[in-house]
């Protein structure tokens, strides 16, 4: 079993929904990216999503956006990514780690040479907005060979005839994007992501993440009700930028957040399996 | 490398232009973008939708657009004698709008209530606010606040149109971002958005019939040609940016292989510096914006910012299907430089009585320094696409000149 698979079973006999959290690598630089990132487990966070910064993040809002920039001004790129996931790994085994971003970033590096030195890393999965199934040949097929999880996106405007052309070929997890619209955007109603996720849990046995517009401990509860985990992005990113205007440490005023949302998430009680 | 039987059969069902072109975009956007596919095709076979593109391109646009021999500036250069392609006299001042009418039909065909667009020059946000003022439609345009500045008089056409002009204040404020913007609109509102993409480039179809919608352009000058000189002509030049106008005269001809076929990309301040637009010439394959093409990027595959006094070449990729007829060597990319530009565009205005855009300003330079090397009998078309009404107030400041 892969660290995911193996994380998302150990909280289905917890009886819990999992907490996703994604940070941008390198946001607002190196070195207290690192220190974030060693951090979130102990904080809460059950899986990490770690944002591969890029110029042009057109499936993001305006947060991540910055965040991606930040990242950049500060030197970050490819290789300083990866090196985060593989420091992180020198003192954690079993927290998974997901790379979420934009293919050219990934094209520019070489895929042979990505997928090798992300394997190494101890990266688990990757999340690529702009690689639908329809260019699987490109990323998936050989990340799934040199055994990285690919882990799609389905989103409203999958319907139930194109899921299975979605869920074939994914793995690890699905991630339900909650809404149409950007990183960001307005929270859903919990009771229509709930009908959605049991749609797509009647095609698939892997575990569905919900992300979009889940911003404090209230809206995570609310999705964790419905889903095997849920996904914060935006909003941990945003205490990033409030951070460094109120010049406190961004690590600890996402850390903050973090405990909330995992408290928020472990509070909902489901059945075991 | 072995010829191919045609230079005119793609993109393949996938999108793909030998490796260039796909569909790289959010699963969001995944199912519209088959269904759009799945209307081209129907409307390509409805002869319906023909006859009402033939009258909207007639009445509307007033094409055909004149092949229009260039005798002053033929006999100045001394050499190969000059056609011009005159889809400035469209109405909106461009090629643009040749494009725009065929999306907004394929939008009312399937439903759809609101456009956007993206805009860099602002011809094709104007061209797209038109329309949609045709058409009854609320329109949204995406324009970079630096192309905002440079281009305040479409800024005002589109306005008046009935348009909203939405700044974009991220990234590099020009093209690629006013792209990227219009993206995320068009993920946000895809149950009733129509997203008119202004050049040969996105995902697929998009790069398809944004090339067959321009092709116009390149039947007629065949045509017209033919009656006037009774040949096929001897060589082609059209400016690139994203490539619109260019696929557009050229498709056309790309079986013909006597016909020469040469596209200018915008060379800025010179490729050998940074500021320049020059995708094929300096830039390597990678993907953004919905295709597999050449862009311009660092090492780390960060898109980098392009430079041109023209804005409507002001972008760091161009169409994968260029991107393809480049690296099979069909059609010859060159450049040339804002002051080359400049140049061309103050000559033509004396010699012909036409202001040309700063866009094919770019081509009429390479004209103007290929056509004393070629014989008299050499015929030339070069694709005079948009007007320069739009680029007064920034020649003016490029000369010096107090308005």
């Amino acid at each position: 079993m892969s660290r995911i698979e193996k994380r998302f079973a150990a909280l289905k006999t917890a009886g819990r929904a999992g907490l996703v959290t994604f940070i941008t690598a390198g946001d607002p630089d190196h070195d207290t990216c690192a220190r974030l990132l060693a951090q979130l487990p102990a904080a809460g966070a059950d899986v990490i999503e770690l944002g591969m910064p890029f110029s042009d993040p057109m499936a993001d809002g305006p947060s991540i956006e910055a965040a991606g920039l930040r990242a950049l001004a500060n030197g970050a790129s490819m290789k300083t990514t990866l090196k985060l996931v593989r420091d992180f790994r020198k003192q954690d085994d079993n927290t998974p780690i997901v790379l979420m971003g934009y293919f050219n970033p990934i094209s520019a590096y070489g895929v042979d040479r990505f997928l090798a030195d992300a394997k190494t890393a101890g990266v688990d999965g990757l999340i690529v907005v702009d690689l639908p199934p329809e260019e699987d040949d490109e990323l998936c097929i050989p990340a799934v060979k040199a055994g990285i999880h690919f882990i799609r996106l389905a989103t409203p405007t999958t319907d139930a005839a194109r899921l299975p052309t979605v869920l074939q070929n994914t793995s690890g997890f699905l991630y339900y994007v909650s809404v149409a619209g950007t990183t960001g955007a307005a929270a859903a109603d919990p009771v229509a992501v709930g009908k959605s996720v049991a749609l797509i849990k009647q095609h698939t046995k892997i575990p569905v993440a919900v992300g979009f517009g889940i911003r404090d401990g209230q809206r995570a509860a609310a999705i964790a009700k419905v889903a095997d985990a849920a996904v914060v992005g935006t909003a941990l990113v945003e205490r990033i930028a409030e951070a460094q205007m109120r010049k406190i440490d961004p690590a600890e005023h996402v850390l903050e957040l973090v405990r909330e949302l995992s408290a928020a998430v472990r509070g909902v009680a489901k059945a075991a399996a | 490398m072995t010829a191919l039987n045609s230079y005119r059969s793609g993109p393949d069902e996938k999108g793909h232009f030998g490796k260039f072109g796909g569909r790289f975009v959010a699963e969001t956007l995944m199912p519209l973008i088959l269904d759009l596919e799945k209307h081209y095709t129907a409307a390509k076979a409805d002869p319906a939708f023909k006859a009402e593109m033939d009258y909207f391109l007639n009445d509307y646009v007033g094409r055909p657009s004149p092949l229009y021999y260039a005798e002053r500036m033929t006999d100045h250069l001394g050499g190969a004698k000059i056609y011009f392609k005159r889809d400035e006299l469209n109405h909106t001042g461009a090629h643009k709008i040749n494009n725009c009418i065929g999306q907004i039909l394929l939008a009312k065909r399937m439903g759809k209530t609101r456009i956007i667009a993206e805009t860099g020059a602002g011809q094709h946000g104007v061209a797209t606010a038109t329309v949609a003022a045709r058409f009854g439609l609320p329109c949204v345009i995406y324009m970079g606040e630096i192309d905002i500045e440079r281009q305040q008089p479409n800024v005002f056409r589109m306005k008046l149109l009935g348009a909203e002009v939405r700044a974009v204040k991220s990234g590099s404020r020009t093209l690629k971002d006013a792209m990227n913007e219009a993206l995320r609109d068009w993920v946000t509102n895809v149950h009733d958005t129509f997203y008119i993409i202004g050049t040969a480039a996105g995902p697929h179809p998009y790069p398809m019939l944004v090339r067959d919608f321009q092709s116009i352009i390149g039947l007629e000058a065949k045509e017209q040609m033919i009656r006037k000189e009774g040949r096929l002509p001897d060589s082609l030049v059209a400016c690139i940016g994203g490539g619109s106008n260019a696929i557009g005269l050229f498709h056309p001809f790309l079986d013909d292989p006597d016909v020469k076929i040469h596209a200018v990309e915008a060379a800025g301040e010179g490729l050998e510096t940074e500021k320049h637009a020059a995708s094929l010439a300096k830039g390597v394959p990678g993907v953004l914006h919905g295709n597999r093409t050449y862009l311009l990027q660092d090492e780390d595959g960060q898109i980098t910012e392009a430079h041109s006094i023209s804005a409507g070449l002001d972008y760091p990729g161009i169409g994968p299907e260029h991107a393809w007829l480049h690296d099979v060597g069909r059609v010859n990319y060159v450049s040339a430089t804002d002051s080359e530009a400049l140049e061309a565009f103050q000559l033509c205005s004396r010699l012909e009585g036409i202001i040309p855009a700063l866009e094919p300003s770019h081509a009429l330079a390479y004209v103007i320094k290929l056509a004393p090397t070629l014989p008299k009998d050499h015929l030339m078309i070069m694709n005079l696409c948009g007007r320069g009404d739009k680029d007064v107030f920034n020649v003016a400041r490029a000369l010096g000149v107090e308005l």
